[in-house]
């Protein structure tokens, strides 16, 4: 105890001089304003008029604040409500199943005693060497699996990342086999082990790669793009790629045309884009300060392999 | 498990592929789910490659088309298409590669030395947020930016320039925004390196009377080398292979800016979702995979002669 804070104080010698430290606090307190600034800006311009939009342009002042792409999209936007829908499935489900699959197959890769480990193995690393890449995949899919159109299409083609398999392997391999036997001998099947034993010991592991995978799921907008061919299953992302051009995708199955032509007419669509960016983003934005203390974790531990 | 199998009873000898099979059963089906997954989604779409030696039409399918040879290749590579994707797709990668590289570096050595350590995080926290984006999303946050009527930077400096299509600023709008995007991620791995260097360097060399400068120069950065050179490596197997959404959603799919923002994998995907061109999309997708496929190979062999650990395989 005595020798640590001997060292802390030698340490703080160490530390950079007062004037260093303010310049670099005001760099990086620039570069943040650089990072920062650009989304603050969609967000203002998601709460301007129209009319302040069209005489200041996308202004972080804007003369009028108006509300009104929020409200156009709470009256139509049943497309919205569909697709932020699919988005959620596909997240919620689609990231239960890929970390249940990612990480049976890691603990049965990790086991030393199992018989086709290192088969399986092999085919995985091969995966990651050489793959098909877009065509090939595409067209088997569409055509061989039927995935056109479907929600599967969303989840399916990237619910095994093998590099994850191989860091969450790593992971695994850290518990010692003892244990492992200890549970076998107390009666407890494969199952019950790696359920009871395995997976409480690797919370910080699967935690990590739990959130890429939630973060990958809620993010894409490819798969969207690739496989749905009607509007009115996109995913949010895809949605909103979709309004680069025009806002045309909303009417797509809007309940009440009629409705729908009236309100095209002044539709807020400079607001309206950026209102819909801001709904997209705001899940994972409010989500993120209270996950990247795991993440910044999982990062360091794993390293380049883990 | 282990003493049941070494044994030499006289039943060992019946102990055949089926006794294993069995034994192993319990796994093979925790496996099994995966293992389809793999087959169906990595294995499968193999037999699509051979889209690229074929001459594609809807009604005979993947497999019964007619073959053509190597005449997809011919046209992808006598069209000026072929040597602009590749010269972008490399260049775009080297610059990404260099310039996240010493950013990084630099990031996390100065938020290593910041006095305030609560600083610090929050400055990691705000640099690290771009990552979680979108390409979609972050292509409304350039356009808020960048769009010719509305845009900030016209309306600021009261330009009049029509941004998506000059094709010399985009360059430097795509290395801006990938550096924005993914820094924050780069550094947090560069200061966990840092943090886990042992203080005893840093007091040895303080009793040496050595500046912040020679510490820097003489113990963080040979220590942070390893990692550096690892992850350089192992971007370099992939060089071959871009962001796809960065040149893709970034320019809009703008048409005249093809021939700065046009890479492979934009190529590949115009050829199959927009021309309805299959076999020349299989040709140049095919193209990617084997150079990819050899660097990958290659760069995994480099890494494993500095660090075995590091290698994938």
């Amino acid at each position: 105890m005595k020798i640590k804070r001997k060292a802390e104080k030698k340490l703080e010698k160490n530390l950079i001089s007062v004037r260093a430290n303010t310049v670099l606090l005001i760099i990086l307190g620039l570069l943040a304003l650089v990072c920062v600034l650009p989304m603050i800006l969609v967000v203002i311009v998601s709460f301007s008029s129209e009319q302040s939009i069209f005489e200041n342009g996308y202004s972080f002042f804007p003369s009028e604040f108006s509300l009104a792409a929020y409200e156009y999209f709470l009256k139509l936007g049943d497309q919205i409500f569909r697709s932020y829908g699919i988005s959620l499935f596909v997240t919620v489900f689609g990231s239960l199943f890929s970390l249940t699959v990612t990480a049976m197959f890691a603990y049965v890769l990790s086991r030393p005693d199992y018989r086709y480990g290192r088969l399986f193995t092999l085919l995985l690393l091969f995966t990651m060497l050489f793959n098909g890449g877009l065509v090939p995949g595409y067209m088997v899919n569409t055509q061989l699996l039927g995935l056109r159109d479907s929600v599967w299409a969303l989840i399916f083609p990237m619910s095994l990342n093998a590099f994850y398999v191989v860091v969450l392997r790593t992971f695994f391999k850290s518990i010692p086999l003892e244990i492992i036997e200890a549970a076998r001998i107390d009666g407890a099947g494969e199952f019950r082990t790696f359920a009871k034993v395995v997976l409480p010991l690797s919370k910080p592991g699967l935690a990590t790669i739990g959130l890429f995978t939630v973060i990958a799921y809620w993010n894409d907008w490819f798969l969207g793009m690739l496989y749905m061919f009607e509007t009115k299953n996109y995913p949010i992302q895809t949605l909103l790629q979709s309004m680069q051009n025009s806002m045309e995708a909303l009417s797509q199955s809007s309940s009440n045309a009629l409705e729908y032509a009236e309100m095209a007419k002044n539709a807020p669509t400079d607001s309206g884009r950026m209102a819909l960016t801001v709904m997209v983003v705001l899940p994972v934005m409010l989500a993120y300060p209270f996950f990247q203390k795991y993440f910044v974790k999982g990062l360091t531990v794993g390293g380049v392999k883990g | 498990m282990k003493t049941g199998s070494k044994t030499p009873t006289a039943g060992a000898r019946k102990k055949t592929r089926w006794f294993y099979f069995r034994k192993n059963l319990p796994l093979t089906v925790m496996a099994l789910p995966a293992l389809i997954l793999m087959v169906l989604f990595k294995y499968l779409p193999l037999s699509g490659i051979i889209l690229a030696f074929k001459r594609y039409n809807i009604r005979d399918g993947i497999f019964g088309s007619a073959w053509n040879g190597f005449k997809n290749f011919e046209y992808l590579f006598r069209t000026k298409d072929a040597w602009i994707i590749t010269r972008n797709t490399i260049l775009y990668n080297f610059a990404f590669i260099v310039l996240d590289l010493i950013f990084a570096v630099t990031l996390a050595i100065i938020l290593n030395e910041l006095r305030q350590k609560r600083a610090a995080k929050v400055f990691q926290t705000i640099f690290m947020a771009p990552y979680f984006m979108s390409w979609v999303v972050v292509s409304f946050i350039a356009y808020s930016l960048l769009s010719v009527d509305d845009g900030f930077i016209n309306r600021a400096l009261g330009l009049e320039v029509t941004w998506y299509s000059q094709q010399a600023a985009w360059p430097f709008i795509l290395i801006i925004f990938q550096i924005w995007k993914t820094i924050g991620y780069s550094t947090v791995m560069y200061l966990g390196a840092i943090v886990g260097i042992s203080d005893d360097y840093y007091e040895a060399a303080l009793m040496d009377g050595a500046t912040k400068w020679q510490q820097i120069r003489y113990i963080t950065l040979p220590a942070l080398r390893g990692m550096m050179i690892i992850l350089t490596i192992l971007a370099i197997g992939r060089i071959f292979y871009a962001d796809f959404g960065l040149f893709y959603q970034l320019p809009r799919n703008s048409g005249p800016l093809f021939p700065v923002t046009n890479v492979i994998d934009t190529y590949v995907f115009r050829a199959l979702k927009e021309n309805g061109n299959i076999g020349m999309a299989a040709a140049a997708n095919l193209y990617q995979s084997l150079v990819g496929f050899i660097l990958v190979v290659t760069s995994n062999f480099a890494v494993r002669k500095i660090d075995k650990d590091s290698a994938l395989f």
